[in-house]
């Protein structure tokens, strides 16, 4: 019933020597000159490729999983240039532990921003190719013919002269031993055979029948579990806590306080200590920011609509004198909640300190943070720390926080040599979020005469996600660059679409106590509904046809998915009886993106998705048939924070606590969605994030064009709209 | 010390009859299958069977299923085969992160049971389980797959 958290599949013998101390001397064993083997003794081909006798490849992924099939895509990248057998591939994690006693073989080990794929794409595929390279030249070697004689594929070398065979299970003990080599010559991606083909997912079987191991499903000898309850108000303190009162109760082991703000009980089952920690007397004491409710925070925000002072994210020519000297002014006021990101596996983490060694087990999207939590946390050097990464069940961003592994080290200190999982409750989750920020936007467009847009003013209030997470990634100035994401001039990660000649595009920041997170998609989701409705509301106001007004401003692919995604949902062709069409258009995280969606909404308010018809460029689309699916869920995440997300703030605290106040859009509201893939080359997008910004512009434009309402705050079930 | 009766295997379970039948078969009986999503039967990925009725285990106590018969998600599977939800799911590769998936499967199984060959709008009034990664455009698929199969 015990089950050992998949050290033996995962852990690489390397990582056993780590275990013992021998950290950089491990590194070589002595099977033989410059080979480094597997926990089951196959030898690494490279760091990267593993190649077991029976011609199992195993490629390590160095980024998470989480549900967005990376390790599928990474996957196939390496495979494409080894050459392999797809049938034959299995994948698994190395540890931020093993990485850095290896001089970060593995890179970059963290998920998120859409950049899993796109920023290892080329180290994986010289991987993958190196690995080639030196198995072809072992056959070589012990045929005694020159390797330029020899191919491979599909894990098979060939001797073309003589027809002699071998498979890369039988030579990759000799081509460990070879040196590897430099600058592989990669493919040309028309010669691809593997990459571009929608091959299924990697990591579905065991999710079918329960036996996929998650976090928070670990078992471990001797293990306890643990529940904490942090402080409601985030920045609040611990006053007291009676742990007398649950000392006795069933199962409980010992209440402990973590930090100055949470409180944990400990005990032989969660249940026991969920039911201990929901009877324990906590008293906190808020501070200041008890004082802090939604209603002070949007006040806060709107005083920024309007303020001198602003960090400028785009500018071309004078907007404002622009605006000033128009014939004619267009002004709207739109505005964004904060968002849960109610991952439906919620944080958890098992850890297990001893007086020399710290160890975590679990879901996180950034496993090098991890690692570095662990060393800070328990006190210990970080190389007698490591991380073992499990599948996460959801992530989007959330789990790029190390919060919750803090505090399961805290915990596991309390009780040296004894595995504690920490589990936090739902509720825990709702009200201890980094949250999608708050901000309002005002956005002003100055009209000549002739009806030709002279000046473009958007202006955003609100928070600074670098503010909250990330101070070091604000400009010296204080400016958040990330808060201009798909608003800049020029920028590979997302560029403004719209050429307009006086442009401003600036930010009053307006920081609150309540955390900010990089929440899937992040700043593009408000970003894309101001940028879009507003132009929505440009055109109508001159009269134009919401397709040509965008095209006549649209530089060429952001124009290329707008056109695709007009021409599939039949743009200028009437619409189904009672049926409205809405447009949006938006690059995100390196992709272009196009939203064209068709609703209807009952006179009382009743609201039908009936089909949303998107395109996406990604520059290269490694697994069409899984951007599909991420297209496709992308539209279910950003549709439910246009109809139900908005976390709101009371007493300082977030009010919603459960999936009954924050809640999530379900199969019969789920519109059918027909996903364009076009990528157009010469660029690597992400895919699992940037839709999600044309989602609610695309019906929020629609439900204009079906009711001739505006409706510029999110969420809709407080505009009267509620689904059919 | 209560009886349960899980996938056909009688269990004597010692735990406080209060304790909701979700954590009984996570933490006492360690079949970690059924998930913790929400404890208040709204996102149902907890869902197993009852006496062969889907039923969120979350909001149900342990001494309300003494003696009753519970599938849960490992049990689904007869003799090594997959159920034909599973292999629906499998061929329609329906999964992304899959957190939620054995609680919709036991919902889709349940509803496959009642009705065979279900419409899109038997779906919607028996499909209400959250799942954040948004796959239900596959599971529909997989639905009318299944009851094809």
């Amino acid at each position: 019933m015990n089950y050992a958290p998949k050290l033996d599949r995962r852990s690489f013998v390397i990582g056993a020597a780590a275990a013992g101390g021998g950290l950089a001397l491990g590194l070589r064993l002595p099977f033989g000159p410059d080979i480094v083997r597997a926990a089951d003794g196959s030898p690494e081909v490279n760091a990267w490729v593993v190649i077991r006798p029976d011609d199992t490849v195993v490629i390590r992924i160095a980024r998470s999983e989480m549900g967005q099939g990376s390790l599928t895509g990474l996957a196939q990248l390496v495979a494409e240039e080894l050459e392999c057998d797809w049938s034959k591939v299995t994948t698994e994690y190395p540890t931020p532990g093993q990485s850095l006693a290896r001089k970060r073989v593995y890179g970059d080990m963290s998920t998120g921003g859409s950049r899993g794929i796109r920023t290892s794409q080329q180290y994986v595929r010289e991987a993958g190719a190196a690995a080639r390279t030196v198995l072809i030249q072992a056959a070589a070697n012990e045929w005694k013919v020159p390797a330029s004689e020899c191919s491979a594929a599909n894990s098979v070398i060939t001797h073309q002269p003589s027809g002699r065979k071998t498979t890369y299970g039988k030579v990759a003990e000799a081509a460990a031993r070879l040196e590897a080599p430099k600058n592989v010559p990669l493919k040309d991606p028309k010669d691809w055979k593997l990459v571009g083909k929608g091959v299924k997912r990697l990591d579905t079987a065991d999710k079918l029948t329960g036996k996929q191991i998650y976090g928070i499903d670990i078992k471990m000898p001797g293990m306890l579990v643990a529940t904490i309850k942090d402080s409601p108000v985030r920045t609040g303190k611990i006053k007291s806590f009676d742990a007398a009162k649950v000392a006795g109760m069933p199962g409980v082991k010992k209440v402990v306080q973590v930090g100055d703000s949470g409180v944990a009980v400990i005990a032989d089952s969660y249940w026991r200590a969920h039911k201990a920690i929901e009877a324990l007397p906590i008293v906190w004491d808020p501070g200041e920011a008890g004082k802090v409710s939604s209603a002070s925070i949007a006040e806060f925000l709107k005083g920024g609509l309007g303020a001198e002072q602003a960090f400028v994210g785009n500018r071309a020519g004078d907007a404002k004198a622009a605006i000033a000297g128009a014939a004619r002014k267009i002004e709207a006021v739109y505005s964004y909640p904060y968002q849960n990101h109610a991952t439906m596996e919620p944080m958890n983490m098992t850890a297990l300190y001893t007086a020399d060694r710290c160890e975590v087990w679990g879901p996180t999207q950034n496993a090098e943070a991890a690692l570095a939590a662990v060393s800070e946390e328990s006190g210990l050097p970080i190389g007698k720390c490591d991380v073992h990464k499990f599948l996460c069940g959801g992530g989007f961003g959330r789990r790029g926080r190390v919060d919750y592994v803090r505090q399961a080290v805290a915990i596991a200190k309390e009780m040296p040599g004894t595995p504690i999982k920490l589990i936090w409750s739902r509720e825990e989750d709702m009200t201890h979020d980094g949250y999608h920020p708050v901000t309002q936007a005002k956005l002003t467009a100055g009209i000549d005469a002739a009806g030709n847009v002279v000046g473009f003013h958007m202006r955003i209030s609100g928070q600074s996600i670098a503010a909250s997470l990330a101070p070091d990634r604000l400009d010296p100035d204080g400016r958040d660059p990330i808060v201009f994401q798909g608003l800049t001039p020029n920028s590979p990660e997302g560029n403004f679409g719209y050429a307009f000649p006086n442009l401003l595009i600036d930010h009053a920041m307006r920081n609150t106590h309540v955390l900010a997170g990089f929440w899937r998609g992040v700043n593009v989701n408000h970003n894309a509904i101001y940028t879009e409705c507003f132009i929505d509301e440009v055109a109508d106001a001159l009269g134009q046809d919401k397709l040509a007004f965008r095209l006549k401003f649209l530089k060429p692919k952001h124009a290329a998915v707008l056109k695709a995604v007009a021409e599939r949902a039949g743009w200028g062709t009437p619409p189904p009886q009672g049926v409205a069409r809405g447009l949006a258009q938006y690059m995100a995280h390196g992709s272009y993106c196009a939203a064209c969606a068709e609703v209807s909404v009952s006179p009382r308010g009743e609201l039908k998705m009936h089909r949303i018809v998107a395109a996406i460029d990604p520059g290269y689309a490694v697994n069409p048939a899984q951007i599909e699916r991420q297209v496709a869920g992308s539209f279910v995440f950003g549709l439910s924070a246009l109809l139900y997300g908005e976390c709101t703030v009371k007493d300082g605290a977030i009010e919603q606590t459960n999936f009954d106040t924050y809640n999530s859009l379900r199969i019969r509201e789920m519109p059918n969605v027909e996903v364009i893939v076009m990528p157009s080359g010469g660029f690597w997008g992400g895919v699992g994030e940037p839709t999600v910004s044309v989602a609610a512009p695309a019906v929020l434009n629609a439900i204009y064009a079906a009711t001739g309402k505006r409706l510029r705050s999110v969420p809709l079930m407080h505009e009267g709209i509620r689904t059919a | 010390m209560t009886t349960l009766i899980v996938n056909g295997q009688r269990h004597d379970v010692d735990v406080e009859p209060d304790t909701p039948l979700l954590w009984v078969l996570r933490d006492t009986l360690g079949m970690t299958g059924t998930k913790y999503g929400c404890g208040i039967a709204q996102c149902g990925a907890c869902t197993v069977h009852v006496n062969g009725a889907a039923t969120r285990s979350c909001s149900v106590e342990l001494a309300d299923v003494a003696g009753k018969e519970i599938t849960t998600i490992e049990g689904l599977a007869a003799n090594g085969v997959l159920h034909k939800v599973q292999q629906a799911w499998l061929d329609h590769d329906v999964p992304q992160c899959g957190y939620c998936q054995s609680g919709m499967i036991m919902a889709v199984a349940d509803l496959l049971k009642n009705k065979p060959k279900p419409t899109d709008a038997d779906i919607d009034a028996a499909i209400t389980n959250i799942c954040r990664c948004g796959t239900f455009q596959q599971v529909r698929a997989a639905i009318h797959a299944a009851a094809n199969a």
